[in-house]
């Protein structure tokens, strides 16, 4: 029979999201969530102190000594399974972080504990996207908001010519196209930095900002690349703030503030993740039956081509899709 | 059984006392084998095949005091015996590892080990313990024996000889069990080094009980005893007479006696300090704040842990707070005051935390001194606090102006309050906004 801590950890194993604020190493934020979390876990009922008999010799004082054997039996709590003695019932927790963000960024920071570590290591080796938002801030006047579009297409144009490039695929072939169809070219593994969307959001001078989907890459990065844009429009920029708005599924809407670090809304926030997968892999499942109705194949495939068109353009969301099949 | 171990005869004939004791223990655990009362022979299995081994070597039983009997006193010679133990049950389990690959012709012994172990019900006259030791003349395993002898036979406790937790030891040891019934959180205490020894070390009634009625005596509640035992459990090995002194001490300087059990209870190592270092202190506290002594003892006693601790830290804080900050000496007085903990905050957070109350926040110096209570916030609090009322442009922290914030509601209300009196927000709003940081 578990005990009550037990079955609350079991609950408690999975994925989730923070929100990492600013000017906190990511790892004071990952220590964090586990000392939060080892207090939920202990203050669940513990067990009640198993009781040991002994048996106890009766004092004779008497001058007349009763024959036969006295003894008195006691039922004593067994002090060695006393949790001051054994201490708490869990006293560390495996919590991993997914895709790191240093101490100047802030956003959403995936972590798992216990057995989604796995789930997080496959997240990881698929190529998933990122979003960021970079506050940039700029100082000359002859600046404009055309000036920054035409800059930030040149930059999306030269990473997408770095995407095709580190996709180790042949550029003429006939597989080349469907990958292209489907959304899967890209680099396997480890790459430079690739920028797969570049977007202005607000202009306001001198402070403009951009939203960037990214793979592979690093905070320093992106912070260079606010500086490069300075350097493009012959003036200087200056990166004010980097923000991580989506992590592949995770996103700023699923993601944990401070105040709400405890056991109870981490175990809501990984019960909500665990549903939604559910139901995403139950609709994707209806989709894609194969070999059960001939005549409806044909129907299904151009269904699923129509999808992986709108995945192309979206960018980011059929790896995610990918990834979720992998997964469960 | 034929043992020849010329090894550990060297061993036992080093030490008499050692071989006393160990005749004891033998002596009582060949009678286990015959008494029906043990339930828990199965558990001193090791220790009787040990003695089986050794009690060969022992040529005369020696009327030794009874070492187990009742009282679970540990003195430095039964630490040390625990830790010969060690090694002679060692050997024996290598030995008896080794007979019983050799020896074909043990059926009989086995037979009675059977006889013994299975069926431990047996009256005591009918068992046959045709145990062949050389030491077997005055006590014999088929003497009859009373039944009230049999009850009387006291089982020597289990007790590892050396373990790296205390919850082996917590059943046996009297001190132990009370210390756990008292609260004292033992887990913790053996993570630090030696303490557990000293612990075991400890006589519940000669050294432990003195102090817990000490402590009572000068008022501290029973329910803090765990407490401060936890914390600091030298204060079980501190010279009563030196803790009095020291208790005098500080009602010689009219700290009341509530005061003091309130400030033991909040420092558990203040009394660890000698009278001179005390005096110390205080001294510095007094001169180096330009206190009056009234205002010096309500420092102390809101927070005793300035006694305990070393006092470059404070130095180097008061530096700070006069060269990097700006305050004048009356205002850091002030400060100090209201605020004592800032005497022992972090340096860099401190700094921190004023960077962004001045210059961010534009709060001139003599608010801050009026309102010290910012300066023991956490930054992110403050900050988030403090771009939310930005963002809603209401921040606003000038008393002569209208729609005025005070400094000590924004820091110390807590969040929903804060949203609904002073953003006029909701609390939704204000989550939302802090993901936008």
């Amino acid at each position: 029979m578990a005990a009550p801590a037990v079955r609350m950890f079991r609950r408690v194993e999975g994925l989730f999201c923070v929100y990492k604020p600013s000017g906190v190493h990511w790892k004071l934020v990952r220590d964090n969530i586990e000392t939060k979390l080892l207090k939920g876990l202990n203050a669940a009922p513990s067990q009640p102190c198993p009781q040991e008999v002994r048996f106890l010799a009766q004092p004779g004082g008497d001058a007349e000594a009763p024959k036969g054997l006295t003894l008195s039996v006691a039922s004593v709590p067994a002090l060695s399974k006393h949790p001051l003695v054994t201490g708490p019932e869990f006293q560390y927790l495996q919590v991993g972080v997914g895709h790191r963000l240093d101490a100047f960024s802030s956003g959403v920071l995936v972590l798992a504990v216990g057995n989604g570590n796995k789930i997080l290591n496959d997240l990881y080796r698929t190529r998933i996207t990122r979003d960021y938002t970079l506050e940039g801030e700029s100082t000359y006047g002859h600046i404009t908001q055309d000036k920054l579009d035409r800059v930030l297409a040149m930059l999306q144009g030269a990473n997408q010519k770095s995407l095709l490039m580190y996709s180790n695929v042949d550029m003429r072939s006939q597989e080349a196209y469907e990958m292209a169809v489907q959304g899967l070219l890209g680099p396997d593994g480890k790459s430079a930095p690739i920028l797969t969307g570049l977007r202005c959001i607000r202009f306001e001078p001198p402070n403009f900002t951009i939203e960037v989907q990214c793979l592979n890459e690093t905070q320093k990065y992106l912070r260079k690349v606010v500086h490069e844009i300075g350097l493009e429009l012959r003036s200087t920029a200056v990166c004010k703030g980097v923000r991580r708005t989506r992590d592949g599924p995770f996103t700023l809407q699923d993601a944990l503030t401070r105040h709400h670090w405890t056991a109870s809304d981490i175990m809501q926030a990984i019960q909500q993740y665990k549903s939604s997968k559910k139901n995403k892999n139950y609709s994707r499942s209806k989709v894609k039956e194969p070999g059960l109705h001939p005549l409806e194949e044909n129907t299904t495939d151009s269904q699923q081509n129509e999808t992986n068109v709108e995945a192309v353009a979206a960018g980011g969301s059929r790896s995610q899709t990918l990834l979720s099949q992998r997964c469960f | 059984m034929k043992t020849s171990k010329p090894a550990l005869q060297t061993c036992a004939q080093e030490e008499v006392t050692m071989a006393s004791s160990c005749a004891q223990l033998c002596l009582k655990c060949r009678s286990l084998l015959c008494s029906k009362t043990v339930a828990t022979t199965w558990q001193h299995s090791t220790q009787v095949r040990h003695c089986r081994t050794v009690t060969p070597v022992i040529t005369k039983v020696l009327n030794g005091s009874s070492f187990f009997s009742g009282n679970h006193r540990t003195s430095p010679a039964s630490q040390r015996w625990k830790q010969q133990m060690f090694c002679y049950s060692e050997l024996s389990v290598k030995h008896l590892a080794t007979e019983a690959k050799e020896d074909k012709f043990k059926e009989e012994l086995s037979r009675a080990d059977v006889v013994a172990y299975k069926s431990p019900l047996l009256p005591v006259n009918e068992i046959q313990m045709p145990l062949d030791l050389d030491a077997a003349a005055e006590f014999s395993a088929l003497e009859e024996i009373t039944h009230e002898e049999a009850v009387s036979i006291s089982v020597p406790a289990a007790i590892p000889p050396s373990s790296t937790s205390l919850r082996d030891y917590v059943d046996k040891s009297e001190t132990l069990s009370k210390l756990v019934q008292l609260g004292v959180n033992l887990w913790k205490l053996e993570q630090r080094p030696n303490v557990g020894t000293m612990l075991l070390k400890l006589d519940f009634n000669m050294d432990v009980a003195p102090r817990l009625l000490f402590l009572k005596h000068i008022g501290v509640e029973e329910s803090h005893i765990g407490y401060i035992i936890t914390h600091n459990p030298f204060i079980l090995t501190e010279d009563l007479e030196s803790l009095q002194a020291r208790v005098n001490y500080l009602k010689s300087k009219k700290f009341s006696s509530e005061t003091v059990a309130s400030m033991v209870s909040r420092a558990p190592y203040l009394l660890n300090f000698s009278v001179k270092r005390l005096d110390n202190r205080l001294g510095f506290y007094q001169q180096q704040l330009n206190l009056s002594a009234s205002n010096t003892r309500n420092i102390i006693a809101r927070l005793p842990r300035l006694l305990c601790g070393s006092l470059e830290p404070v130095k180097e804080n008061l530096k700070v707070c006069e060269i990097e900050l700006g305050f004048k000496e009356n205002e850091i007085q002030h400060i100090a005051l209201t605020v004592p903990k800032v005497l022992t905050a972090n340096k860099r957070k401190l700094t921190q935390l004023f960077d962004f109350i001045h210059n961010t926040m534009k709060v001139p110096h003599h608010l801050i001194t009026k309102f010290p209570q910012v300066l023991n916030t956490k930054y992110l609090r403050v900050r988030e606090r403090h771009l939310f009322l930005e963002f809603l442009g209401k921040a606003q922290y000038d008393p002569d102006l209208p729609n005025y914030i005070s400094l000590d509601r924004l820091v110390s209300l807590p969040d929903e309050i804060f949203c609904t009196e002073l953003a006029l927000a909701t609390l939704e709003d204000f989550y939302l906004f802090q993901k936008t940081l």
